[in-house]
């Protein structure tokens, strides 16, 4: 019998993962918000903050090609929240119970979810992408840059996802984990989103965006934008979301085992 | 009791509760409090390279300039926050058992406005707590910053009857975003980060037709001493102030005919 | 399925945080084609018992074999023999009952090619056909119900575990759904192991009932055997003239013992044997020259039942439950 399921796995993840998605297109509100806030909070931005742009040694001379790289970490967020309310509605509800008397694995489920959040990160990622050329930006990274970008930021949909993940598996509780949005809204202000770390006058402010690992998420998409291939932004971006990538899935598939209970 | 005596009795109630709630419950006080706290730091603190651009010309320094933001934020979202409350108190039923009690339902609304206004007031001394801890340079009298103190209170009450309309229209917690968005965006679409003079593009047009900037202009001038945009900001709250009061009052007879 | 038994317990024991013994342990058998109901009021251990029998919780002691597996060791190869539709009727809101249907088909196993075939086939015999292309969330109570049935039914169990299969429910829907139980064991000679509250549920359902209080089984059987056990059924009398009450007594009495007169002029006798003297009684009364105005027959119930090993009326605890502000029965139920 688990033979047969574990055969059954890619079919099992395929399941699962449409379901997901199906979830997605099905409440447009969720996902049109999320894409479109982040370009809107992005437009209001480049105006009210191109004075930013002439204090001596800002790195561009538009603010749009300085913030771009936010509303993908934006984006990447409400994937992950969205897909990690989905899967806490399915805790709350007792799915999970009907998906346990079956011989579905946890790791199906788990990579159903995922494949989810991570379609709302790709479609997010390519929409952002899309917008910031046909507004002039300039990727100075060249086309080979613009794909290693769209890698980057699924990369980090993809950490984020996790992260949602175990905090959907470890509280279950959809509204518990809509409570963690504030928290990352924090964490991005507190970096260098916003402004260059390099200029930030409170030392206390740049110490904190310094040991943030949001800025160097930010900072590795931004390089590919503004300064082309820089490796010492591009490692620690691709580091830290792969370690946090790890870090989450085994943390989750623990938390899994609490949720799945079944002998 | 005559007419004005019930009133008062009604809101004087209400307000007691929502004041009472907001301090006792850590779900209703944190937001309020936190939110603004947060941008004050985040702002003043992350972005203060923006005063060396060229033409920035604020005597009181960036963090004096935050904080006048930050009075009118707590002030217009703690408005949101009471619409929140109205909104559950639809949905879970508390607000049929206000109504059936209370003979005077004008009472309820201006209840509410009032419990805004003394949490708003609250969370602006705090904040000013914090302010005045991180060494913020305070160049306004006691006259000038009782002027701030009003300024806010009046753009609370605007604040909470906008929400308050809209909560008692749509009577449940979906409303919550469609309160939330306007004051957003009205609030951002305004000289937050720099002065007016130094937005560019389609930000600046909107600015300058935006009522928000002259809150945020004279609630910055009471700040920095040197008192500014007074007689358009009274003008435009005594304006918003009869818009968003019929507003409430309508949704307060939308929600009566829904019983 | 070793033997006869599709289900068999022994000292069955679930124990939660705090020392909190929701099943006290327990011991039953359900032979294969059987309907067993699991009756018990509010708090008794059957929704607990289900979770351990369908392998959602393990057992913290004693020994449970469904369809021949260990629930505790082989729960694969339970899940695989047993359909499962638990108290809370979870569905998905945004999916349609044909989507629902097939992604229970897949993750059962079943083969590509059978999934739509088998989906349509059950969502056909539940009724849900019509609405097979709206989303759940459209659905009635009762026909999320029958969504729920049909899903357990998807890959043809042999055993089908239904936990408070009809709470909620308005009388057609409860009716539709006993009958569909009573032919599922029937037709097809599917076993079904059904908890419920509700005495008329176990008393026409059930092939043998198990009553549970407080985590422990307080009486098992046939549901005529508990009630014959507890008391024999009573016929009750009136005669249309007043002076015929001696010649109704005197007929009355080979039949049994007189109890205490229920109403006023009327007898009331506790029989011998039990209803089938019902039409000797007929025969007596007519040779007597009685005419009779009111003739009735008084069965236990399985509220007598409870009332007897509990001392508590399951009605009353049920009742009490349901309506708290009505204030219904008198206060004798202690839970």
């Amino acid at each position: 019998m688990t033979a047969l399921a574990s055969a059954n796995l890619p079919s099992q993840v395929g399941l699962l993962a449409g379901r997901a998605i199906t979830h997605i297109v099905r409440a447009p509100a969720q996902v049109v918000f999320p894409i479109v806030f982040p370009l809107v909070l992005l437009a209001v931005n480049t105006s009210g903050l191109d004075a930013a742009t002439k204090v001596p040694g800002f790195p561009t001379a538009s603010y749009l090609d300085f913030a771009l790289a936010v509303p993908f970490m934006q984006g990447a967020l409400f994937a992950a929240l969205n897909g990690g309310q989905d899967l806490a509605r399915d805790i709350e509800g007792g799915f999970i119970d009907r998906l346990a008397l079956t011989p579905m694995s946890g790791a199906a489920l788990l990579a159903g979810q995922l494949g989810g959040a991570l379609f709302m990160g790709v479609v997010g990622a390519v929409i952002y992408l899309l917008v910031g050329l046909i507004l002039g930006v300039g990727i100075a990274a060249g086309v080979a840059g613009a794909l290693v970008l769209l890698l980057l930021a699924i990369s980090i949909s993809f950490a984020f996802a996790c992260f949602g993940m175990f905090i959907a598996l470890r509280l279950g509780d959809g509204q518990a984990v809509q409570g963690f949005f504030p928290l990352f809204f924090v964490l991005l202000f507190l970096s260098s989103a916003f402004y260059p770390r390099d200029l930030i006058e409170q030392d206390w402010f740049r110490t904190i965006a310094t040991y943030n690992p949001v800025s160097y998420l930010v900072e590795g998409i931004r390089s590919l934008v503004i300064t082309g291939w820089d490796a010492g932004a591009l490692l620690p971006a691709f580091g830290i979301a792969a370690a946090a990538t790890v870090l989450f899935l085994t943390l989750s598939s623990r938390a899994l085992r609490t949720r799945l209970t079944r002998t | 009791m005559s007419a004005f005596a019930r009133t008062r009795s009604v809101a004087g109630a209400v307000a007691w509760r929502g004041i009472h709630n907001a301090f006792t419950n850590p779900a209703f006080l944190l937001p309020s409090m936190l939110f603004p706290l947060f941008f004050f730091v985040a702002f003043a603190g992350g972005l203060s390279g923006l005063q060396n651009a060229p033409d920035f010309d604020y005597p009181a320094g960036y963090t004096s300039f935050q904080f006048g933001f930050v009075c009118i934020q707590a002030a217009a979202f703690g408005g949101v926050f009471t619409g929140f409350a109205i909104a559950a108190d639809f949905e879970f039923g508390f607000a049929r058992r206000l109504m059936l009690a209370a003979p005077n339902r004008g009472g309820i609304v201006i209840g509410y406005m009032l419990s805004a206004m003394a949490r708003a007031a609250v969370v602006i001394a705090v904040v000013f707590a914090a302010g005045m801890a991180s060494g913020m340079q305070l160049d306004g009298s006691a006259g000038d910053l009782l002027g701030l103190l009003a300024l806010a209170l009046a753009v609370s009450a605007v604040s909470t009857l906008l929400a308050a309309g809209i909560a008692m229209r749509l009577r449940s917690m979906q409303a919550a975003p469609v309160m939330q968005m306007p004051v957003f965006i009205l609030l951002f679409l305004a000289p937050v980060y720099v002065p007016l003079n130094l937005i560019a593009g389609w930000v600046h047009d909107v600015a300058r037709l935006n009522p928000f900037t002259a809150f945020l202009e004279a609630s910055r001038g009471f700040v920095a001493g040197e008192p500014d945009k007074i007689a358009i900001s009274v003008a435009c709250l005594a304006g918003l102030f009869a818009v968003t009061a019929l507003w409430a009052r309508s949704g307060l007879r939308s929600a009566e005919r829904a019983g | 399925m070793t033997g006869e038994r599709a289900i068999e317990v022994t000292g069955l024991v679930r124990e939660f945080k705090g020392g909190i013994r929701a099943v006290d342990g327990i011991d039953l058998h359900v032979a294969a084609g059987e309907i067993y109901g699991f009756l018990g009021p509010n708090g008794a251990g059957k929704s607990t018992t289900v979770k351990v029998l369908t392998t959602l919780l393990p057992p913290t002691s004693g020994q449970a074999r469904v369809a021949g597996f260990d629930v505790a060791k082989e729960g694969a190869k339970v899940r695989a023999s047993i359909g499962v539709a638990l108290q809370d009727v979870a569905l998905d809101p945004m999916l349609t009952g044909r989507e629902h249907m097939r992604l229970q088909a897949g993750l059962q196993g079943i083969p590509r090619a059978e999934r739509a075939e088998r989906g349509n086939e059950l969502l056909e015999r539940v009724g849900l056909s019509d609405a097979g292309d709206r989303k759940s969330s459209t659905y009635s109570g009762g026909m999320k119900r029958r969504l729920d049935l049909a899903l357990a039914l998807l890959h043809g169990p042999r055993i089908l575990f239904l936990d408070e299969p009809t709470t909620g429910l308005d009388v057609q829907s409860r009716t539709a759904l006993w009958d569909e139980v009573a032919r599922l064991a029937r037709e097809e000679g599917t076993t079904v192991f059904l908890t419920t509250q509700y005495l008329e549920e176990a008393d026409v359902l059930a092939d043998r009932v198990g009553i549970i209080d407080n985590g422990k089984i307080v009486a098992e059987g046939t549901p005529a055997a508990l009630k014959a056990q507890v008391s024999r059924p009573t016929v009750e009398v009136i005669p249309r003239d007043a002076a015929d009450w001696a010649a109704t007594s005197e007929a009355l009495r080979p039949f049994g013992e007189q109890v205490g007169e229920r109403q006023a002029g009327s007898i009331a006798v506790r029989l011998r044997s039990g209803a089938e003297q019902l039409a000797d009684i007929v025969r007596a009364l007519d040779v007597a020259n009685v005419n009779v105005a009111h003739l009735a027959l008084h069965e236990p119930t399985l509220d007598d039942v409870f009332l007897a090993k509990t001392g508590r009326s399951l009605e009353g605890a049920a009742a009490a439950e349901a309506a708290p502000d009505e204030g219904a029965a008198p206060d004798r139920a202690a839970a």
